[in-house]
């Protein structure tokens, strides 16, 4: 089956959201990398792939804003900027649309990340050494 | 069996999160700093869509590491001898020109090889990476 292009203009745009999200990208940009107007752009766009370019772009940033919650101690500010949002008010009430909890309520349903993260046992021991400490064995022999 | 994480010793944490993340294009997979480790941070960058990464690590000092070996560790890393990270990609050219632009740093430009389309680039502490387009089954 040869795919027509437009087909490969509207994958482009949509790998461009997959790969440039954390920019301050919007459907604008994606439409010029399909090389279409915005108009029409945005109809061929859900027609292909079921989504509005606005709705896939967002997905994808709230997406890795609920990965960053669970796998890191960013703050929610910090994500949202991360995931190339701008409005921390508009990223809580869409993912509160999204997840049906706001970011903060998302993290505290998820255990915390430093319970999740796989650092060796070895490394446990190691990094979890007193940093000062004395021993009898530090002192001479003849107890001065 | 398979293989999770590789990891690659760096001079500053931050500063490899930067470049692995804005000028390489991975994700953060993991970011905690973990006070009761001495504020030990554990750091996974990887590509976007698959679950293994690299583990970013801080050069510890005392009492992890002693001073001497501290010193040879971050002398090894610094010549590039302390790790290298082999990635693929699906157009090296194309991967070449667009991390170039980002300002990454490449230590050889892309050229052909018998398994396909090869070039290398350097982290800001020195450690290795190749980045090719192969053309085999592996």
């Amino acid at each position: 089956m040869v795919v027509s292009n437009v087909s490969r203009q509207l994958l482009r745009a949509r790998d461009l959201a997959d790969s440039r999200y954390t920019e301050p990208l919007g459907v604008e940009d994606m439409a010029r990398a399909a090389s279409l107007s915005r108009a029409h752009f945005s109809e061929r766009f859900k027609e292909a792939f079921g989504v509005s370019p606005h709705a896939y772009l967002l997905t994808r940033r709230l997406e890795r804003a609920a990965a960053m919650l669970r796998n890191t101690d960013y703050s929610v500010a910090y994500i949202c900027v991360s995931v190339g949002l701008s409005s921390v008010g508009s990223f809580t009430t869409s993912f509160k649309r999204a997840y049906g909890v706001t970011p903060t309520g998302y993290r505290k349903e998820h255990p915390p990340a430093a319970a999740q993260v796989m650092v060796p046992a070895c490394i446990t021991r190691i990094y979890g050494r007193p940093r000062h400490r004395t021993f009898r064995e530090d002192r001479p022999a003849d107890g001065s | 069996m398979e293989i999770k994480f590789n990891q690659l010793w760096v001079r500053d944490q931050e500063e490899a999160l930067e470049f692995w993340t804005k000028k390489v294009g991975l994700e953060v997979k993991s970011d905690v700093t973990m006070s009761e480790m001495g504020d030990f941070r554990w750091l996974v960058v990887g590509p976007a869509g698959q679950e293994n990464g690299i583990v970013l690590m801080a050069i510890p000092g005392e009492p992890v590491m002693d001073a001497a070996t501290k010193s040879d560790v971050e002398e090894l890393m610094s010549k590039g001898f302390a790790g290298t990270i082999f990635l693929t990609t699906d157009d090296c050219r194309a991967s070449f020109e667009e991390l170039k632009g980002r300002g990454v740093e490449f230590t050889s430009e892309p050229e052909e090889t018998p398994y396909g389309v090869d070039c290398g680039f350097r982290d800001p502490s020195g450690n290795n990476a190749r980045l090719t387009e192969v053309n085999w089954k592996l």
